[in-house]
């Protein structure tokens, strides 16, 4: 399949890259991985007339500890948050997740940046950036500005990034001592997206009650759903298995999904509430660790 | 049209010059620019793998990517596995040997992710090696003697190398 002809651009710098957007507006993509861009050009779904080719701007390629945050810059790939020490040692629901993504060589290339900037319900980071209060940076012609991961996702393949925007940077809090998340993902076959997919993460208090959680559900929806129902019964509460029981059926209440291929609706629907209860449970067995 | 662009990539350890217009994926530019027919196209949605090969050390689904992207890099392609005097690297006689293939198809790009795994990981447990070709499909062997061949490469690899250090210990 060929995709339809575009004019590449290859920006050093960010400020290049931005006037190149301002130049072109909604005609314009960004390329970053490419991984879904691509296959999208293919199928002539997207056709972009101008292609900003960002790989070559140099500093955007990071995974640190700085500031309160752990912060992953936007053109990590996801082979290097699977390979980073630092993140598989305090954030393993982020290695849950990349471990999940596609296959091999996509995640050679796939970006976490991208993964969130695309829109797309059925990727696997949108749901954990909500479980775990992430924030991202877009840099714009206005300079930067922050915004709330539960903010970003405005509709169907919509985000809050406006059109002269690059997601340069996401935030993600440092982990809490006693804190542990997971990532569960049902996958017809590896490279497949999720039937369904739950993201929790958790802190502990001293007496071993809930008292920080976050749920994100991916592909039950138009977009990735934070569930605040279920969050808000179980702060406070011991994760036991009757609480993790509630909490799940909460959280399967609030999913949206629509009957496709992968299954019907209602099928989803009780697979949200056995895979919130498993990334639960991982979860707070990780945070009592 | 747009406007062509000139590229330079190093495939084989080669220096290749071209203009290519943007909208030419990788796999083609391999295959027709410069008739390197090992690398297949598959499914072409990427999916299956036939396609990977090893840029800048790390496998890539060439159907899902731009030559252009590839301006300044080095690839690594099926045909250049085997020593320029024709002998078959360990993975290719790994696969010869244990029966890795039967139709050849997902072969090249087998090879391929299993060349940038042993790499990275030369002596892989069997669902390291499982995990590492998880992105190319196979429809003939049922991954078994893939898997089977790639334990051999690696054995073969590990001895050659131990050999090595054996005889640099004798010759100092």
């Amino acid at each position: 399949m060929i995709p339809p002809a575009f004019e590449y651009l290859r920006p050093k710098t960010i400020p290049e890259a931005i006037t190149l957007l301002q130049q072109h507006g909604e005609d314009a993509k960004i390329l970053s991985g490419g991984q879904s861009l691509i296959p999208m050009m293919k199928l002539r779904i997207a056709r972009p007339a101008y292609l900003i080719d960002i790989n070559r701007i140099s500093g955007l390629s990071y995974i640190k500890e700085e500031d309160g945050f752990l912060k992953i810059g936007g053109l990590t790939r996801e082979a290097e948050l699977e390979a980073s020490s630092l993140v598989r040692a305090k954030y393993p629901i982020l290695i849950d997740t990349a471990h999940v993504i596609a296959d091999p060589q996509v995640r050679n290339l796939a970006t976490v940046a991208g993964n969130l900037a695309h829109g797309d319900p059925a990727n696997d980071h949108p749901a954990t950036m909500l479980a775990l209060d992430a924030q991202v940076v877009a840099t714009g012609s206005r300079g930067e500005r922050v915004i709330a991961i539960e903010d970003f996702f405005l509709s169907l393949f919509s985000t809050a990034l406006q059109p002269d925007e690059i997601l340069t940077e996401i935030r993600i809090p440092l982990a809490l001592p006693h804190s542990g998340g997971a990532y569960f993902k049902l996958e017809r076959k590896v490279g497949d997206f999720a039937t369904a997919a739950v993201a929790a993460q958790v802190t502990l208090d001293r007496s071993g009650a809930v008292q920080k959680v976050g749920i994100g559900l991916t592909n039950v929806g138009p977009t990735p759903i934070k569930v605040q129902k279920a969050e808000n019964f179980l702060r406070g509460k011991k994760p036991d298995e009757a609480n993790i029981r509630q909490a799940a059926q909460l959280a399967a209440d609030d999913a949206q999904p629509s009957s496709d291929l992968r299954g019907p609706a209602e099928y989803k629907k009780g697979l949200i509430k056995e895979l919130a209860k498993r990334a639960l449970a991982r979860a707070a067995e990780r945070a009592g660790k | 049209m747009a406007k062509k662009q000139l590229i330079t990539v190093k495939v084989n350890g080669r220096e290749r010059e071209a203009a290519v217009e943007p909208r030419l994926l990788l796999v083609h530019f391999i295959r027709e620019s410069l008739q390197l027919t090992g690398t297949h196209i598959g499914c072409d949605t990427s999916h299956c793998g036939a396609c990977t090969v090893v840029l800048n050390g790390k496998t890539v689904k060439s159907c899902t990517m731009f030559a252009v992207q590839a301006d300044g890099a080095e690839i690594l392609t099926v045909e250049g596995l085997a020593s320029s005097a024709g002998q078959l690297h360990a993975l290719q006689e790994g696969f010869k040997q244990e029966h890795g293939l039967q139709c050849g198809f997902c072969t090249p790009g087998m090879l391929m992710s299993s060349y940038a795994l042993l790499h990275n990981n030369p002596n892989p447990s069997e669902e390291e090696i499982r995990r590492g070709i998880s992105g190319n499909l196979c429809r003939c062997t049922g991954y078994q003697n893939i898997v089977g061949a790639v334990q051999y490469a690696a054995a073969k690899m590990g001895k050659a190398e131990s050999e090595a250090h054996v005889a640099e210990g004798v010759a100092q």
